[in-house]
């Protein structure tokens, strides 16, 4: 069965001397060895990763495992972003958000599947094969960072680190039943993390509780002087308000009008735990979309679709470039097929007579939705939402259909554009597929500490959480 | 039909921060150990690494933008120009496209004012290296230049002349040595000149409809002979009745001749668009202010104030100095020089034109060349009694050169100057000598 720890029991155990490091190292990597053929969660695996533990023992994290998603430059194993082109790159510098980690006390254990370049939502563009969803493995465990939510899912890791461009740290949290945390753009940095839409891009804590993405956000967060869209906004302590509710927040719940959405159980669990939120203090009401930027009505997700596929693809075109065939090793014939198709696209964008109509038209637009949360913050604390609007799809289902990661991330791809953050946490289970419904908490710039709150108080309110005691 | 020359040109100099333009790596390609030496993640292009950029640089760039009086825009931002070259890690260049750091200035040239349309901040490039290892022609690639801070300077096509374009080079040349903000070194690819040619008929006023880019220029001289006989070629074609090709073509020195190198009949399309890697840059009128204030006195006024106050030659004394912090330095000797009564004039045509051997600004004190000024022009005072005794003495010792005046020889008084200088051992005025010797001996 496993040792099923959280970050916060491991820290607990450790040093009430009820669990060794050797224990848990031991229960994971018997763990990794049974299970990841089946799950294809692990690109790579830190065989050092318990020697290197002992060392850190009086740190922060106490030497515990985290997974890392394998577009995250770590020392010592290499980095895939899961493309064919990069499959023989071991990095020659960490990122930030691991060097964090492991000055912490913090152990990469291993490097996490993902979409290849972190294109799409289901990890079934993954160079080197999909992972498979721990909760059923008939389903896709989503993406991009799958592999990161599979791990934790699977207690193949204590706590994991996934990356978001639009969704794909809440959507995949959201499908495996456990907590993804997308922070403010510019709370976390970007070094080290082979880029996709490098104005969305934005590391996050993958974990089975909110407490634990508290106690990694602390870790990772703040101003990085390796990279300029950081922030020097100050990082409070998380755990300081985590407990102490919802009581007179007002909380606004979105979207869920939208013809398509409304009849979902996704709409309807989102409800439901609008619900909750009013029973434990809050003040809840629905927020109306509108087609158009209008004071309290929260603007329609359709338009940020387009807008995320011009400015994503236009970054993506960009940032690939570098893998120009002389470097790394693999010629470009080596680029997959959904990685070739956002090339071209964004290529295309932005050429010459085509920029303006597009790419800054698409910027301009990305403002709306900036101004729309802006007012909207200035009412309510928080936003709630689906996290996606149905359960994991089942595996394949993706195939041939290049706008099925869109159709996935259409609930977050407004947020993601504004770059606030958001919080996804189980919300609803499927007992006879045993899959998960998440709920995405949504929070105004640098407003994680209310975002972790209200999750922290609504997982303990409610049954969904597989690891509670 | 006669011609009217429409030229433009464009300068990219290397500034000599201390670090590179988006990273921490020491900006010194000449003086790196070995090839790619001074590189990181962020210079090589690596995955995940992300650019910073450097202040000092924006700083310089506004400053000479400044100097060139232009207008700075108060809110910038860079951007990426995407192209395929193997010297470029990432696929492109993070440049400055649509908001550029400075705009609309001027450069003063004899033959009127040249217009600057925009001053913009950028990285180098790599360098490629095409050399034969174990007899296997190869292309290596140095990164030490890659991200070295680059300034583009655009003129308005308004040169009329090749010795304008080169008055006009040398102007901005000046400016930036005298700011301090490059050695452009020419031969280290530290400063390069490009220059925009075509040729309208006299009475047209529009833009002809073709350039031609010239490229390989490393001096100022070759700029304006590149442009010459660049004219002397769009002349004749243009007298058959034809119309240049637009494109780029270099210059050899050797042949004074321009040769086809690239055809830009179709722009390249660089795919611009903001650098998502780096927010907006504001430039807030405080910041605009201690730019302002770090400026040294202007150039061109400061030429002035010394031709006012010293009577000294302007293009004398720019041959003196390049750097404000050596101008600061002439400045203060040419104080004392006043002050102890020598003709600043006198010392600054000495000094330009090399007369005595002094290394300018070695010397810590301004002192020191006075003194060797001094020692070395002023004659001094003896005793007449001891000049005389040594012109006797020289008459004595030279009876041939003696009667050869005597019979009209003129000449033979130099002779007899020198070998009394000789015997004296000092350096006493010789109107002084030539005169006693001449009443001895007439």
């Amino acid at each position: 069965m496993g040792l099923r720890l959280t970050l916060k029991k491991a820290i607990e155990l450790l040093d009430n001397k009820e669990i060794s490091l050797k224990e848990i190292y031991q229960d994971l990597f018997e763990k990794y060895s049974q299970e990841n053929n089946q799950y294809n969660i692990y690109l790579s695996v830190n065989k050092n990763s318990f020697s290197e533990a002992q060392t850190k023992k009086d740190k922060p994290l106490r030497g515990l495992p985290i997974a890392v998603k394998d577009n995250i430059l770590t020392l010592g194993l290499p980095a895939t972003a899961s493309s064919n082109i990069l499959r023989n790159y071991w990095p020659q510098y960490e990122a930030t958000v691991t060097k964090r980690i492991k000055e912490a006390g913090g152990v990469v254990f291993g490097k996490t599947n993902l979409d290849a370049w972190a294109h799409g939502s289901s990890t079934e563009t993954s160079d080197f094969g999909p992972t498979k969803n721990p909760r059923n493995p008939q389903y896709s465990p989503g993406g991009s960072s799958g592999g990161s939510a599979a791990a934790v899912a699977a207690d193949m890791a204590i706590a994991s680190l996934g990356t978001e461009t639009a969704g794909s740290i809440r959507q995949p949290a959201a499908w495996c039943g456990v907590v993804g945390l997308k922070p403010t753009y510019g709370r976390v940095s970007r070094y080290g993390i082979i880029a996709m839409g490098s104005s969305l891009d934005c590391p996050g804590p993958i974990t089975k509780t909110v407490e634990d993405s508290a106690i990694l956000l602390q870790l990772i967060a703040g101003k990085d002087n390796f990279d300029a869209t950081t922030s020097s906004h100050p990082v409070p302590d998380y755990q300081k308000n985590l407990k102490k509710g919802v009581k007179n927040f007002k909380i606004g719940i979105c979207y869920i009008d939208h013809p398509q959405l409304s009849q979902t159980l996704a709409a309807k669990a989102t409800l439901k735990a609008g619900k909750i939120f009013e029973c434990l203090g809050a003040e809840v009401e629905i927020i109306k979309t509108s087609t158009q930027l209008q004071k309290n009505r929260i603007l329609t997700h359709e338009y940020a679709i387009s807008v995320y596929t011009i400015v994503q693809r236009a970054e993506v075109s960009s940032n690939l470039a570098r893998y120009d065939g002389i470097r790394y090793g693999q010629s470009r014939e080596f680029f997959g097929h959904e990685a070739k198709n956002r090339i071209i696209l964004g290529t295309f964008i932005l050429s010459k007579g085509y920029a303006e109509k597009y790419y800054l038209l698409a910027q301009k637009v990305r403002r709306l939705y900036v101004e729309n949360f802006k007012q909207l913050f200035s009412k309510y604390d928080l936003l709630i939402s689906p996290a996606s609007p149905s359960f994991a799809l089942p595996l394949g289902s993706s195939a041939n259909n290049p706008m099925f990661g869109e159709l996935q991330d259409m609930l977050v791809e407004p947020s993601s554009l504004a770059g606030i953050c958001g919080l996804s946490i189980p919300m609803f289970l499927d007992e006879k597929t045993n899959l998960y419904l998440g709920l995405n908490i949504m929070g105004n710039y640098f407003q994680e500490e209310k975002i972790l709150q209200a999750g922290w108080v609504f997982e303990q309110t409610t049954d969904w959480n597989s690891w509670k005691n | 039909m006669t011609y009217q020359p429409i030229i433009g040109i464009e300068i990219h100099v290397q500034l000599k921060t201390a670090s590179k333009m988006f990273c921490g790596c020491k900006n010194y390609p000449f003086g790196a150990k070995k090839p790619n030496f001074y590189t990181c993640p962020v210079c090589l292009g690596l995955p995940g690494a992300l650019p910073v950029p450097n202040k000092k640089a924006i700083e310089w760039t506004i400053a000479l933008g400044l100097a060139l009086k232009c207008q700075i825009n108060s809110l910038s931002k860079f951007d990426r120009k995407h192209y395929f070259y193997p010297d470029l890690p990432k696929g492109y260049q993070i440049s400055q496209y649509d908001s550029p750091f400075c705009f609309n200035g001027k450069v003063t040239t004899s033959q009127g004012e040249v217009s600057i349309r925009r001053i913009h901040l950028e990285e180098d490039t790599g360098k490629l290296i095409h050399a034969s290892v174990n007899g296997k022609k190869v292309t290596l690639i140095d990164f030490n230049r890659s991200g070295v801070p680059l300034i583009e300077i655009v003129s308005e096509p308004q040169i009329h002349s090749p010795a304008q374009a080169k008055e006009c080079a040398k102007k901005i040349f000046q400016i930036i040595r005298y700011l301090n903000l490059s050695d452009a070194d020419m031969e280290k690819g530290q400063l390069r000149l490009e220059a925009n040619v075509s040729l309208r008929p006299k009475n047209r006023q529009d833009l002809p409809n073709y350039k031609v880019e010239l490229k390989n220029i490393n001096s100022f001289r070759f700029l304006e002979k590149a442009i010459e006989t660049e004219i002397k070629r769009q002349t004749e074609i243009l007298l058959q009745g034809k119309t240049p090709v637009q494109e780029t073509r270099g210059y050899n020195a050797e042949k004074n001749l321009t040769y086809p190198q690239r055809s830009k009949e179709e722009a390249a399309d660089y795919r611009y668009f903001p650098e998502p890697d780096i927010p907006p840059i504001r430039i807030s009128s405080q910041w605009l202010e201690s730019i302002k204030n770090s400026l040294p006195l202007d150039y061109e006024t400061l030429l002035a104030s010394w031709e006012k106050s010293y009577r000294v030659e302007k293009h004398l004394v720019s041959l003196l100095f390049d750097t404000h912090h050596q101008a600061a330095w002439l400045e203060k000797l040419f104080q004392k020089a006043k002050r102890l009564g020598i003709e600043v004039r006198r010392l600054v045509n000495f000094l330009a034109n090399k007369k005595i051997k002094v290394n300018l600004f070695a010397h810590e004190e301004p002192q020191k060349i006075l003194d060797l000024f001094h020692e070395q022009t002023q004659t001094i005072s003896i005793e007449v009694e001891e000049l005389e005794r040594a012109i006797d003495q020289v008459i004595k010792h030279n009876p041939q050169a003696v009667a050869d005046f005597r019979k009209g020889k003129k000449n033979v008084l130099n002779f007899l100057l020198g070998q009394t200088l000789k015997l004296l051992g000092k350096k006493v005025d010789p109107k002084q000598i030539i005169k006693l010797i001449n009443e001895k001996i007439s």
